[in-house]
């Protein structure tokens, strides 16, 4: 069970972050001039909307890892308006944050709300997809030892990571090499990307070799 | 002997202070000196060399000029003459420039870039030492050999109209002048006025060899509002006319017998894009030096002006005024200033000036005679002899010019070497210094390091086997040890050692002290390190078992990623933003531990959101706890729009410019009324009632002076023409300083001595603090003022809703106070660079510059943020910690070990980087902050300590 589980969570991760690796690679054909850095806020919303749409098909349509409790169409549809909602306001709640750490107030407004977009669809979007819009099952799962399945914790992991990454991606800005990828946002952008790739990867050995000590209580 | 930690820790911080002066006393080197004490006389000028012998000429050449005049403009950039702004502003200038008779340079000035070691570059030709800049404020006479001297030893009439700098550097040696003070930045006109006013008169007249003005209103322009202000032009004129103005007067005083005239137009540091000074960017390092005189060839058109050092004016104004170079210049002569002479006074002033270089580095540098220069010139010397026979021979060939020429340019070349080892010989360390500073600090911070478990365990108190160390063999052995290390060091070393010249007693005892501690070290390691089965580290471990929370993992990490950001020069120019980041972090790991507390508790179906409350007061303490990290973030975002600094991002305009410009006055009026109304409203509601009324008047008494020194206004007060320095308002704050500050020592004094009362203890520290804060306030820019009221607001909010809720130990509350105190050192627009020091502090209520207080209030006003959090800290730990009696010692221990990591790290960096392109410019400032910040931390040390020691005898 564990193994089966374990698996089909490496698999939906490897759909994840290739889609992640094609939505580089894909405008580098179709769109002229195409460059991660030069037009980068092209190649973020690529990732972000690639990223959306494999996890949007995975989990909510294919219902992977999801306990669908109701079927209905208006259920169907209040959840996903309140989904949207969710998702815009996290938007917001990354771009205030990102402003709290020191960004430009209404220079570059843009690129600070394009990586708030590729965070929230990072993380938000994997907890409205997996759990659901529902503030108290986030509160639960991101407590302490408050995971319940394989796929909580991989949502922890990822989610940390992303976060990390965008942190930890921030300190190369102000050393003066002058490098294309210091100018704001890039090296944050960039971080959250690979945090986000590297939780992905990480999560499904860190359960394997973790699966001893990890034991969920039942739903 | 067991000692309470707090008492160690203080120790250990006065025993790293020791280190630290050690270290800094190597690791600044002495300016390139020579050992004669005396100063160059004509009569021990070289004769001029000639092989076999003949009538050779043993006195100087002719002066090539009569009259010189110095234009020294503070802060002139070389782009403002050179440049567009040249062409626009400075239109006779650039004339002269293009098509004149004039010789134009770009003179790079060494850092520091600040105006009094630069004038001493000028005057001197020597590159002072890193650290003039700390004695920048108190200049004293200059007793090096230096131009003004020789000039008046000489017999000539010296004038001089400008900064006061200069009568201090030169007391007696001008005929008639008029210092004006560079006392109020915000003056650019009056300044200027004053030394302008003097200027028809002293031109009219006959009765002067030498005039030197030095102008400082570009300069505070700069300081007030950058490089592209709008007064830049106008004050560019200004100048343009003024020297306009004494070419034309000079040309009519030239006649044809007589010698021609020389104007000389320079800067002595430029300035940054910032409008600030004293780094070593191109802007702030390249100022124009223009020669104007008719003996020069007149130009054609505008050519690309060479590149020169400034320390090149020195010997080549001496030499063209007939003078001998200084003793201990380093600079070379411009050779163009001397192309129209003969070819014999060429070589004779390049000989000259060679003969002075290389007695300087015969006397500096021990291995002098490998100096390559040192070989070329004497290669030149010989050849120049030669050339002398043949010349006086009475041939005048063709061979004879050539020859003259590959001597001169053999002159050139050795002048160029020796000059350039002259410079480097600068970057000699006396590492033998540094290592015993370094051996002190590192002591300092393993004892710290060992002591941890004991020094934060319930007892807080340490076991130091002292009497054991110091009985012990090893303890002997080792001091003999040392002493014959040092014997060995200092009989081998050939160049001098600071802990060589000492006195015998004092090195002893600094080798006793060194060895004791190494004892005792290795002692307290043994005793850690072997098992014993000790209970103290057994219950330790079992405390960690409880794994670190993630507030402990970011306060760890943050401190050693801090330490480690050091080793970056960018990370050093932006250290502020280092702390800003990891503030923000450690606000949204406090908002997550409150989330979790009264969130998490909740068991049940997961229906509710709302913790169930059950009374109205603890929702409110609910929701007032969530809001006060958010608080915090807002009001650091806040402050850190407040003041740009650093040195990437300083240009960018911030909230504090604004407010300070003319026009928004009211704006800042305004706020600086809110910012101390809230001051008062935080801080009185623990004071007593006398207490109270005096800060209420002493806050009053800051808005008053501020409205008289004219940064404020009050709304009754129209016209801006009474502006005073605001000594009297100033002194009435004082007053009420002293007064708050004697109420609070004499209610400590009260609580130890006559009655046993922990309450009346905390009042008296909190009168300390308050009368801290009033003196902060007093010294505060006014737009710097909401940093003080945020600071207290975030205290208050901190200390009522979070520290104790969420149970937060005395370490943990300590690294965050030391974390925001590092925060709000930067929100106050300090920087590691000694520009942003703030030294108008110095000058509040002082109606000329005394030494001592200003020194004492620049300081506090630098290290304001740090010492109220340290200060808030002690009162917090004594206040709320009252059941436990050990969080004030744990509280001074980690605040000394906070200080001692930096520190440690730091001198280890900045000796592998002393070679670094940037060791001068940036880590060398930061070595000075961070000596100065430890002091600071010490004094913080040492009051917990007191107050500790009051705490533990009560019982
Ligand atoms: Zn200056
Ligand atoms: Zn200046």
């Amino acid at each position: 069970m564990w193994d089966h589980e374990i698996k089909g969570m490496a698999s939906v991760h490897a759909a994840i972050a290739s889609s992640i690796f094609m939505a580089t690679l894909v405008p580098a054909v179709i769109v002229e001039k195409f460059s991660v850095y030069g037009t980068h806020l092209v190649w973020v919303y690529s990732v972000a909307a690639s990223v959306a749409v494999v996890n949007i098909a995975m989990f909510w349509l294919l219902g992977v890892g999801l306990v669908a409790k109701r079927n209905t169409l208006s259920y169907k549809v209040s959840r996903a308006i309140r989904s949207s909602l969710y998702f815009t306001l996290s938007c917001f709640f990354y771009h205030i944050i990102v402003i709290l750490y020191g960004a430009p107030l209404l220079e570059s407004a843009l690129e600070t709300f394009s990586l708030a977009v590729l965070l929230s669809t990072f993380t938000t979007l994997r907890c409205l997809c997996l759990l659901g819009p529902s503030v108290q099952a986030w509160i639960r799962v991101f407590s302490r030892d408050g995971a319940m399945s394989v796929w909580d914790t991989s949502l922890q992991i990822t989610t940390a990571c992303s976060v990390i990454g965008a942190w930890l991606g921030a300190f190369p800005i102000p050393l003066d090499w002058d490098r294309p990828w210091q100018v704001w946002p890039i090296s944050c952008t960039m971080g959250a990307t690979f945090g986000f790739l590297s939780g992905l990867v990480i999560a499904p050995f860190w359960i394997h070799w973790h699966r001893k000590q990890l034991t969920y209580k039942s739903k | 002997m067991k000692i309470r930690s707090s008492v160690f820790a203080s120790l250990c911080l006065l025993f790293e202070i020791c280190g630290i002066a050690l270290f800094l006393r190597g690791f600044f080197p002495v300016p390139v000196k020579s050992s004669f004490t005396s100063k160059n006389k004509v009569s021990d000028l070289p004769a001029e060399p000639l092989t076999g012998n003949g009538p050779n000429m043993s006195n100087m050449p002719p002066p090539l000029f009569k009259r010189v005049v110095i234009v020294l403009i503070d802060g002139l950039r070389e782009d403002f003459v050179f440049g567009t702004k040249g062409h626009h502003f400075m239109p006779y200038t650039r004339h002269l420039v293009e098509r004149g008779s004039s010789l134009s340079f770009v003179a790079k000035a060494r850092p520091p870039t600040v105006t009094m070691p630069r004038i001493k570059a000028l005057m001197t030709g020597s590159i002072p030492g890193f650290i003039d800049v700390v004695v920048n404020l108190n200049s004293q006479a200059l007793l090096e050999d230096n131009l003004i001297w020789q000039a008046k030893a000489a017999g000539k009439r010296i004038i001089f109209y400008g900064d006061d700098t200069w009568v201090r550097l030169f007391p007696k040696h001008f005929l008639e002048y008029d210092g004006t003070t560079s006392f109020f930045v915000s003056d650019y006109t009056e300044v200027d006025n004053n030394v302008t006013r003097h200027l028809d008169n002293t031109l009219k007249r006959d009765d002067w060899d030498m005039l030197i003005l030095h102008y400082l209103g570009l300069d505070h322009i700069g300081h007030l509002s950058g490089p592209h202000s709008s007064l830049v032009g106008p004050k560019l004129i200004e100048m343009d006319n003024i020297l306009k103005k004494i070419h034309a007067s000079l040309i009519t005083k030239e006649t044809e017998e007589s010698l021609p005239n020389l104007l000389v137009l320079c800067g002595d540091h430029g300035m940054s894009e910032t409008g600030s000074h004293g780094g070593s960017s191109d802007p702030e390092v390249k100022t124009p030096l223009v020669l104007i005189s008719p003996a020069f060839k007149r130009k054609t058109a505008m050519e690309k002006p060479d590149t020169v050092e400034q320390v090149d004016l020195a010997p080549t104004l001496a030499l063209a005024l007939g003078l001998p170079i200084s003793q201990n210049s380093v600079g070379h002569l411009i050779p163009p200033v001397f192309h129209e002479t003969s070819l014999r006074d060429q070589l004779r002033f390049l000989h000259l000036n060679g003969f002075q270089l290389s007695c300087l580095l015969k006397d500096s540098i021990p291995a002098y005679e490998k100096e390559e220069g040192y070989e070329q010139f004497h290669v030149a010397e010989k050849s120049h002899g030669n050339w002398m026979k043949l010349y006086l021979e009475g041939n005048a060939s063709e061979i004879l010019s050539n020859m003259g020429k590959k001597v001169l340019k053999q002159y050139l070349d050795a002048l160029k070497a020796m000059s350039s080892a002259l410079s480097r010989q600068l970057g000699k360390y006396d590492m033998y210094s540094m290592i015993v500073g370094m051996i002190f600090i590192f002591q300092v911070l393993l004892l710290l390091l060992l002591v941890m478990p004991e020094a934060l365990s319930s007892a807080a108190s340490v076991e130091l086997p002292l009497g054991t160390a110091l009985l012990s063999l090893p303890f002997y052995l080792l001091f003999l040890l040392c002493t014959s290390m040092h014997m060995l060091v200092c009989t081998s070393a050939e160049s001098s050692c600071y802990l060589c010249g000492l006195p015998w007693s004092i090195a002893l005892a600094i080798i006793t002290v060194v060895s004791a501690a190494l004892c005792l070290l290795v002692t307290m390691a043994t005793q850690r390190l072997v098992p014993e089965g000790r209970p103290s580290s057994k219950s330790h471990n079992s405390s960690d078992a409880g794994g670190f929370s993630e507030l402990d993992i970011l306060l760890l990490m943050g401190t050693l990623g801090h330490v480690f950001s050091l080793a970056a020069s960018s990370f050093i120019e932006e250290e502020h933003q280092t702390w800003y980041f990891l503030l923000n972090t450690l606000c949204l790991a406090v908002f997550q531990d409150v989330c979790r507390t009264y969130f998490r508790e909740r068991k049940g179906p997961a229906d509710e959101l709302c913790y169930a409350p059950t009374r109205e007061d603890t929702s409110l303490r609910k929701w007032l706890a969530l809001l006060t990290p958010l608080l915090t973030l807002s009001c650091c975002r806040l402050l850190r729009s407040l003041n740009q600094t650093g040195v990437q991002w300083a240009h960018l305009p911030d909230l504090g410019h604004w407010l300070t410009s003319a026009e928004h006055k009211v704006a800042l009026s305004l706020l600086s009324t809110a910012s101390l109304a809230l001051i008062f409203i935080l801080v009185q509601h623990r004071c007593s009632l006398v207490s109270k009324i005096a800060l209420a008047l002493g806050l009053l008494g800051v808005y008053s002076y501020r409205a008289a020194v004219g940064n404020v206004q009050f709304p009754w007060q129209q016209d801006l023409r009474d502006l005073s320095k605001g000594t009297v308002e100033a002194r009435f704050v004082y007053v009420f300083v002293l007064g708050i500050l004697f109420s609070g020592v004499k209610d400590l004094l009260r609580s130890q001595v006559v009655t046993v009362d922990a309450r009346l203890k905390s009042r008296g520290l909190w009168e300390v603090y308050s009368g801290l804060v009033l003196l902060a306030s007093l010294l505060f820019r006014p737009h710097n003022l909401p940093v003080l009221s945020c600071s207290l607001l975030i205290q208050t909010a901190m200390r009522q809703f979070i520290w104790r809720e969420q149970q937060y130990d005395a370490a943990q509350i300590t690294i965050m106070h030391y974390w925001f105190g590092q925060a709000f050192f930067y929100f106050q627009g300090n920087s590691n660079n000694i520009a942003t020091v703030d030294i108008s502090a110095g000058f509040v209520g002082l109606e000329t510059y005394v030494e001592a207080p200003a020194i004492f209030l620049t300081a506090f006003n630098t290290y304001t943020g740090p010492l109220l959090w340290a200060c808030h800290l002690v009162c917090y730990l004594s206040s709320e910690y009252d059941r436990s009696m050990t969080a004030m010692a744990h509280g001074c221990y980690c605040f000394a070990l906070l200080r001692s990591i930096p520190a440690a790290a730091y001198v280890i960096l900045v000796t592998a980087l002393r070679y670094h392109l940037f060791i001068w410019s940036v880590f060398s400032p930061k070595l000075l902050y961070e000596a100065m910040h430890t002091l600071v931390t010490t004094a913080v040390c040492l009051f917990f300590t007191v107050m500790d020691q009051n705490h533990s005898s009560k019982p």
